[in-house]
């Protein structure tokens, strides 16, 4: 075990990948030299060669697209996108043919591929740098949506997105990159996509989350705690495909759920988690669902954030009053 | 032979074009000597032959109504049948649409054929065409799909080349230049071959773009660029070879445009009659490529014509044959809109899949 933040332990999931699988590359604007601008794959093309990590011309959406005839044709690439905001020009890859190319060819092909996107709010960055895309690609018929929330989760989802035999986005909440550190085990692990986990145990009402909203909830349940809630936070690890049954299983306990998410509101992933709730445990709600969520605004630039970021005190707020209704 | 010292003398920006017969089947250089052989070019006639017959047979059964809406193939099966013949089984074909010529050749059935245009994602499984890719609608983006199975091609060793196509169109979208400049950095073996028939959909190239040709949009990019007469079989299949004998030797991607015209309709949906000529049509009909190939044969090969019309009957039952097959395909099954999203169906998409399955047993099947 290594004590580890986020961007170490997928540095490390990345180097296992590429050391256990030579149909592994990984490539990118400014993923080779320089390690990327977030340091995620530093030293790995020392390591592994300039064949394997590597930079790519600026262009995403040919990364995209050069990523899903390297797996056409056999191969394992893990692509980066720099921003969030910057896969935009490589929708038309990613839901035109990555997504569907299973699909298309009845399984005579397929598009097992990573395309990893630091995203979220938080880091005083310029338009563009600080977005929530999740509900785009959850939207979108053939992708899986993986979103890890600690360095431990983070290295291990990895893995398993890499050995998917499926096109997983892996969404890297920014913010919390080198917030948190954790022991980490330096061998191989993996995490099965498409399982929640539940964070802490509790009795009255469900809190859901994932990502950075993770720790702004864990701050609040902790308040909670001091008042004597007794509240049970869900990571969901994975918004596509979803644990339902974990969600199920709480929320009927409970009888009372918030669903926090950076994204925006409308037609966002804190709308299909209600309707969820309310299909699998509506005769069990004490409470009107509550999504506490980004605004239908664009992300405000840094001095604008405070407004727009969930803080642990309007989530509180919000775990209050549900349990009061 | 197709050299070096050709792609000298062909330059692009001098708009210079790659020809070797004119339109009446002549040799443009008397000393020229075809790389085919006499049997190749009977074969490479009766193919082009086979195709035009299947190609007008599948617009008649569209408009029969026996099948949605078909892209005809007429006046570019030139260059469908010398791509053919030029892509090796090792070979990747990446497809844009209109290359019937080509696809029969990489091994796909006409049964598939008719079975994607009839509304079946069963015609695009290729049971017998290795490494040929589906066909892409969202128009160039397939050329970056080409690009990554070069990276993969030279990241294995594998001696293999990449044939990628577009419209003329398509070099107005960015995954063109894009494919084009990463083709250019990573050196992949990727042979691009731009069918410029002159209109997208209604919109013609003097709308598309103000270049010389399309040929010129690969040389900033530093990929070796030729316009070709896209109706002279001859030309396409030396400049194919060509690019091919590049990408073997290591040198990276080659951009062709092969000049053409789309003598039919867009698709079965489209009249050509309201955004072009009858004048700009007769041109070009002038230059058919089946009459000039035919031209050249009858003046040097001696070939016996006269079977012609039993060929032709032949081909049409055998085509025929094949659309019977696609017409007493299996019925599409509810799972088959659900079995292929993923590996391994997610929860989510099996109780979506069930709520549908009850409903129907409920009702018995009803609407």
């Amino acid at each position: 075990m290594k004590v580890m933040n986020m961007v170490q332990a997928i540095n490390d999931a990345l180097d296992v990948m590429l050391s256990k699988d030579k149909m592994v590359v990984t490539y990118g604007e400014d993923v080779g030299v320089e390690g990327g601008v977030f340091r995620v794959t530093e030293g790995l093309q020392t390591k592994h060669g300039a064949q394997r990590v590597f930079d790519s011309p600026l262009a995403e959406s040919a990364i995209a697209g050069t990523a899903l005839g390297m797996a056409v044709a056999g191969m394992k690439p893990v692509i980066e996108m720099q921003f969030d905001g910057f896969v935009y020009p490589a929708m038309n890859q990613i839901l035109s043919h990555i997504a569907r190319f299973r699909n298309r060819t009845r399984g005579k092909f397929a598009a097992p591929l990573v395309i990893r996107i630091p995203y979220g709010g938080g880091i005083n960055a310029l338009e563009h740098h600080s977005e929530s895309p999740e509900a785009y690609f959850g939207h979108t018929p053939g992708l899986k949506v993986v979103i890890p929330s600690t360095p431990y989760d983070a290295k291990g989802l990895l893995i398993s997105a890499i050995e998917d035999p499926d096109p997983v986005i892996y969404l890297e909440p920014k913010r919390i990159y080198r917030a948190i550190k954790q022991e980490v085990p330096e061998d191989y692990y993996s995490i099965p996509l498409g399982k929640a986990k539940v964070l802490s145990a509790g009795e009255q009402l469900t809190v859901i989350a994932y990502g950075a909203m993770i720790r702004e909830a864990q701050k609040a349940i902790a308040q909670a705690k001091q008042k004597g809630y007794s509240v049970e936070l869900i990571d969901l690890r994975s918004i596509y495909p979803l644990d339902r049954d974990t969600i199920r299983e709480s929320v009927r306990k409970t009888g009372r759920v918030l669903i926090v998410t950076e994204a925006p509101q409308s037609y966002g992933p804190a709308a299909e988690l209600m309707a969820i709730v309310n299909e699998e445990a509506f005769l069990n709600l004490e409470a009107p669902p509550t999504r506490l969520t980004g605004f239908d605004t664009v992300i405000p630039l840094p001095l604008g954030e405070k407004y727009y970021l969930i803080t642990p005190g309007r989530i509180f707020s919000e775990i209050e009053r549900i349990i009061k209704y | 032979m197709f050299n070096q010292d050709s792609l000298d003398k062909y330059k692009a920006l001098d708009n210079q074009m790659f020809s070797l017969i004119d339109a009446e089947g002549k040799p443009l250089d008397n000393k020229w000597k075809p790389e085919l052989s006499q049997e190749d070019i009977v074969q490479a006639y009766k193919d082009l032959l086979f195709e035009r017959t299947a190609d007008q047979m599948a617009v008649s059964y569209q408009r029969q109504g026996r099948m949605f809406t078909y892209p005809p193939n007429l006046g570019q099966e030139a260059i469908h049948i010398a791509a053919g013949r030029v892509i090796k089984e090792e070979d990747w074909l990446v497809p844009a649409f209109r290359e019937l010529g080509a696809w029969l050749a990489k091994g796909v059935s006409l049964k598939e054929i008719f079975l994607y245009f009839k509304g079946n994602e069963d015609g695009s499984r290729f049971v017998k065409a290795k490494r040929m890719l589906p066909v892409s609608v969202p128009i160039a983006s397939q050329l970056l799909h080409a690009v990554g199975i070069g990276y993969a091609m030279n990241y294995t060793g594998e001696k293999a080349a990449v044939f990628a196509f577009v419209g003329d169109g398509g070099t107005s979208e960015g995954d063109f230049h894009e494919a084009l400049n990463f083709a250019a950095v990573w050196k992949v073996p990727v042979v691009f071959i731009v069918q410029n028939n002159q209109f997208a959909i209604s919109v013609p190239l003097s709308m598309q773009t103000r270049s010389v040709n399309l040929a010129v949009k690969g040389i900033a990019y530093n990929v070796p660029s030729l316009l070709v007469d896209g109706n002279d079989l001859f030309a396409m299949y030396e400049a194919l070879s060509y690019a091919r004998r590049q990408a073997m030797e290591g040198k990276g991607p080659f951009l062709i445009e092969a000049r053409t015209f789309r003598m039919g309709a867009h698709t079965t949906s489209d009249d050509p009659t309201r955004y072009r000529s009858r004048e700009e049509e007769e041109l070009w009909a002038a230059k058919d490529p089946l009459k000039r190939l035919k031209s050249y044969m009858a003046a040097y090969l001696n070939y016996d014509f006269s079977t012609e019309e039993q060929l032709i009957s032949d081909y049409k039952k055998t085509i025929d044959l094949e659309f019977a097959a696609a017409e007493n395909y299996p019925e599409y099954k509810l799972d088959d809109v659900f079995a292929y999203m993923f590996q391994e169906m997610p929860a989510e998409l099996k109780r979506q899949k069930n709520s549908l399955e009850n409903y129907l047993k409920q009702t018995g099947g009803a609407k």
